[in-house]
């Protein structure tokens, strides 16, 4: 057709409904590159979105390092090796020379929050603030907990210039680097915006509470996702970040939308009906049915212990070490393995060989019943004499995998090695409760042993928290008062470690005395299964509690 | 009526005040950390102490009580301790959820139950009846949580149908009466709207046997009048107790089911309390109790109040 010919009114008309045919045609193409990755995770509510998550790491997981940056960050782009820092909104640090309590962090320039304001010292020094000084503004008292409870020695921040803050700690602390990743920086413009749109007859404190919970429904952190939309309780919907500073971090995908679906079966069958694309810890006893369907099962060993902690309190059978190697010794993990359908790992320590803090113990645990009687009758024990353990432990709960079935198999395990364990079950959350308190508050009913799974990322939590000190309740959870002069001599050079080779050196000795003095029934690390449609691609599953979303991409 | 009318909410307040504190004592008496949800296991005790000491925990429950119930009754439930949005905005979202969840679901309860009813009470001891009768007994005693669950196996895992779990396609916020929306309410209100439509049905079924075998029906069919003329009579007697039925199943699904919104994740008040007991939520616990305490003393009022417009002999009594 000749469009010149056709009158002018014609060629407009027949020119805006080509125009109109051709975006219909388009759109659906433009539609269908727009990528969702739809994800089903165990908590019962979406995370907190403020910028110190709740919910355990999922939240940092799911709310936080998607949305957030951190001054340091954990390496999620591999799964070889056990997940080590990378330089986050910081690109380097080190301590003080002359004074361990102080470390200075360079700031990446140019780095820009989803609102354009840039992430410079001031915007590190508010966010300290946000959680330890009482006095600023932005104080928040919802968040301490989340927080304060992973940073235990930082104390204060202070700006030297535009891109270098200092940070201070109670103690040396050569651990520091690591607490800092659950620090996530949020804008403090952003914030400022919505405290001055609260009323001001309220009072400071509640006008600082109110701007938080707009601040959570808009977040504006400078992570590789923005926050869209958020319906409390339902729906978190985060879209990508096209400018993120890393550009291997940059999204893959146009949008995530995360559900909380507690329960198991529910997200089971919201992964088979295609509802999402991704479910975090299916049922292990719907893992072959979601197998059939197509979908792929990812795991790897997570920083995670899952024991049985002992006491050492006066009458605590366990103050005999042959007992506690003994129990070791006696029980089979490969058959709990296979018990658990694969999806443990077997613990012969806090860290496995591979990882740079395992080091070289010389008590080798293994499956040895023989030896583990011999111990026994040493120690004085026998078939008629056995030693009587209780065990406090929880029926559920977040990291306890399968607590009872798991309790039962060790029960009967160790009852070949003369150990006659009572479990005491009580609910996960009055079980950490007792766990904070101690073996020698009357919470633990007479207890000697305790079942508390616990996240291990880095040499303090994974150590020093439970073999020092410095750490019996109330400070923190070293739960059955357990402390040999070599572990606190060995925890304090760790402590004093600046240099990452030395501070390796130092933990991976640290472990090993605590393998051979053995202060936990050593039992299982998580493996952190997740199934996923075949449609996403770039899955790493790191040897860490958290996973990168941004690397990974999804066919149409 | 008009006196009746003030005595009767007079009396409301004694029994918001009473209820207030039952919910009070018994979310503060039953075990637990309210702390769980912003102190994560990691934490010492020595930094709980700190929170508890922030958060008011640490003073006595006659001054926490009083606090609270001086800051409900202007309005202001507190703000949930897990996320720090307010109790009130959060609970009226959720009942909104759940009275949608329980209108559909009474409505389905009432068109099912009251065709079963008629039907079995028309045609007593056929098979028709035998069949309504056992569909009713199945209804009342099939657990809600198994029936969801299956519901979903079939129509969301197996066949596609329908979506298994959530509120909407972008959750419950902007709801439209669209099909987007509402084929996610369909199995939900299907599983909930089986005990309704059980207890519907053996009641309408008894009271149309009951009324079949009333005189005037023999008079009806002695003046000639057609069984379809009969029936109608029939229904229009039987009507008025299939109401009141219905209206008292949607009181009691407007609580929300635990269970059944917790299958579905419909967001309601269900699963709200649901989520309050798990994270040891006292302010939301405490507030969501309340409200929906309220909504019943208020459906109570209603129901008197028109109950004495109706029957002055109530009034009068």
């Amino acid at each position: 057709m000749d469009f010149g010919s056709l009158a002018p009114a014609t060629r407009l008309r027949r020119a805006a409904l080509a125009l109109a045919i051709s975006s219909a045609l388009a759109l659906p193409g433009l539609a269908a590159a727009q990528t969702t990755l739809r994800i089903g995770m165990t908590a019962g509510d979406i995370p907190l979105t403020h910028g110190q998550p709740d919910q355990g790491y999922e939240g940092n997981r799911f709310s936080g390092i998607p949305i957030y940056d951190s001054l340091v960050q954990w390496d999620l782009s591999q799964g070889d090796a056990p997940s080590g820092l990378v330089p986050g909104l910081a690109t380097e640090w080190q301590v003080d020379a002359e004074d361990h309590t102080k470390w200075r962090f360079t700031l990446r320039e140019g780095v820009e929050f989803h609102d354009g304001t840039p992430v410079n010292a001031d915007a590190i020094v508010w966010n300290v603030d946000k959680v330890l000084n009482s006095e600023a503004p932005q104080y928040a008292p919802g968040q301490i907990g989340n927080t304060l409870s992973r940073m235990p020695t930082l104390r204060s921040a202070h700006k030297i210039d535009d891109y270098t803050v200092e940070l201070v700690t109670s103690e040396p602390d050569a651990f520091l680097p690591f607490n800092l990743t659950n620090l996530f920086i949020a804008s403090p413009s952003a914030w400022q915006g919505f405290y001055d749109a609260t009323p001001s007859s309220a009072d400071a404190a509640t006008r600082s509470q109110q701007a938080w919970t707009e601040f959570a429904a808009h977040a504006v952190g400078s992570g590789p996702f923005k926050l869209e939309r958020l319906v409390p309780r339902q729906q978190l919907t985060l879209a990508k970040n096209p400018d993120y500073w890393n550009p291997d971090r940059v999204p893959k995908v146009d949008r995530v939308v995360l559900l909380p679906l507690p329960e198991a079966n529910a997200r089971t069958a919201a992964l088979l009906s295609g509802q999402v694309d991704w479910i975090e810890a299916p049922a292990p006893d719907a893992i072959p049915q979601i197998e059939s369907r197509g979908f792929k099962i990812y795991s790897n060993t997570q920083p995670h212990l899952w024991p049985w902690q002992f006491s050492f309190v006066e009458g605590s059978p366990w103050n005999d070490k042959r007992v506690r190697q003994a129990a070791n010794l006696c029980l089979n993990r490969a058959d709990l393995k296979e018990y658990l359908g694969g999806y443990m790992v077997e613990a012969t320590g806090i860290f496995e060989p591979g990882s740079p803090w395992r080091g070289e113990p010389e008590f080798q645990i293994s499956y040895d019943p023989d030896r583990a009687r011999e111990m026994m009758e040493e120690a004085g024990f026998g078939p008629d004499n056995p030693v009587k353990v209780k065990i406090q432990t929880s029926a559920s709960g977040s990291g306890q995998m399968q607590p009872l079935p798991m309790n039962e198999f060790i029960q009967e395990s160790l009852r070949a090695c003369y150990i006659d364990t009572e479990l005491d079950v009580t609910e996960w959350n009055t079980l950490f409760t007792n766990w904070r308190l101690g073996a020698r508050d009357p919470a633990a009913q007479g207890a000697n042993g305790i079942n508390v799974s616990a996240a291990t990322m880095d040499p303090y939590f994974a150590m020093i928290r439970f073999a020092t000190e410095a750490a019996f309740p109330p400070a923190s959870t070293n739960w059955g008062y357990f402390s040999t002069p070599e572990v606190e001599e060995l925890a304090r050079e760790a402590r004093n470690a600046f240099e990452p080779a030395a501070l390796d050196e130092a933990a991976a000795k640290l472990h090993a005395a605590i393998v051979d003095e053995t202060p936990f029934l050593f039992v299982a690390h998580d493996v952190g299964p997740r199934a996923i449609s075949p449609k996403v691609h770039g899955v790493v599953q790191p040897q860490s509690w958290f996973i990168d979303l941004a690397t990974m991409s999804m066919e149409d | 009526m008009g006196g009746y009318v003030v005595r009767r909410l007079l009396l409301t307040i004694p029994i918001m005040l009473g209820v207030a504190l039952v919910c009070f004592m018994l979310v503060h008496l039953s075990p637990g950390d309210p702390l769980v949800s912003v102190l994560p296991p990691d934490a010492s005790q020595a930094l709980r102490e700190q929170m508890i000491s922030l958060y008011g925990f640490d003073q006595p429950y006659v001054v926490q009580f009083f606090k609270w119930l001086f800051n409900a009754l202007q309005g202001n439930l507190g703000t949930s301790i897990a996320t720090g949005r307010p109790v009130i905005d959060e609970v009226l979202v959720a009942a909104v959820n759940s009275l949608r969840l329980a209108v559909l679901a009474t409505l389905l309860g009432f068109c099912f139950g009251s065709l079963f009813g008629f039907v079995a009470g028309y045609f007593q001891n056929s098979w028709i009846d035998k069949l309504a009768s056992m569909l009713s007994i199945f209804g009342v005693s099939v657990p809600h949580y198994w029936l969801g669950m299956v519901l979903v196996i079939i129509f969301a895992s197996q066949l596609y149908w329908l979506p298994a779990t959530g509120g909407g396609p972008t959750g419950s916020d902007g709801w439209q009466w669209d099909w987007d929306h509402l084929q996610y309410m369909i199995l939900p209100a299907i599983t909930l709207s089986v005990i309704p439509t059980g207890i519907i049905s053996r009641t309408v079924r008894a009271v149309v046997a009951e009324t079949l075998a009333q005189e005037f029906i023999v008079g009806l069919r002695a003046r000639g009048l057609g069984e379809a003329a009969v029936f109608r009579h029939v229904v229009k007697n039987a009507a008025p107790t299939a109401l009141a039925v219905m209206g008292l199943q949607l009181g009691y699904l407007m609580g929300g089911s635990i269970l059944v919104e917790t299958v579905f994740s419909w967001p309601g008040t269900g699963l709200l309390l649901n989520t309050a007991i798990f994270q040891r939520d006292m302010p939301l616990l405490q507030g969501s109790i309340w409200v929906l305490a309220l909504f019943f003393v208020s459906l109570n009022l209603c129901v008197d109040i028109f109950q004495a417009l109706l029957d002055p002999r109530i009034e009068r009594s």
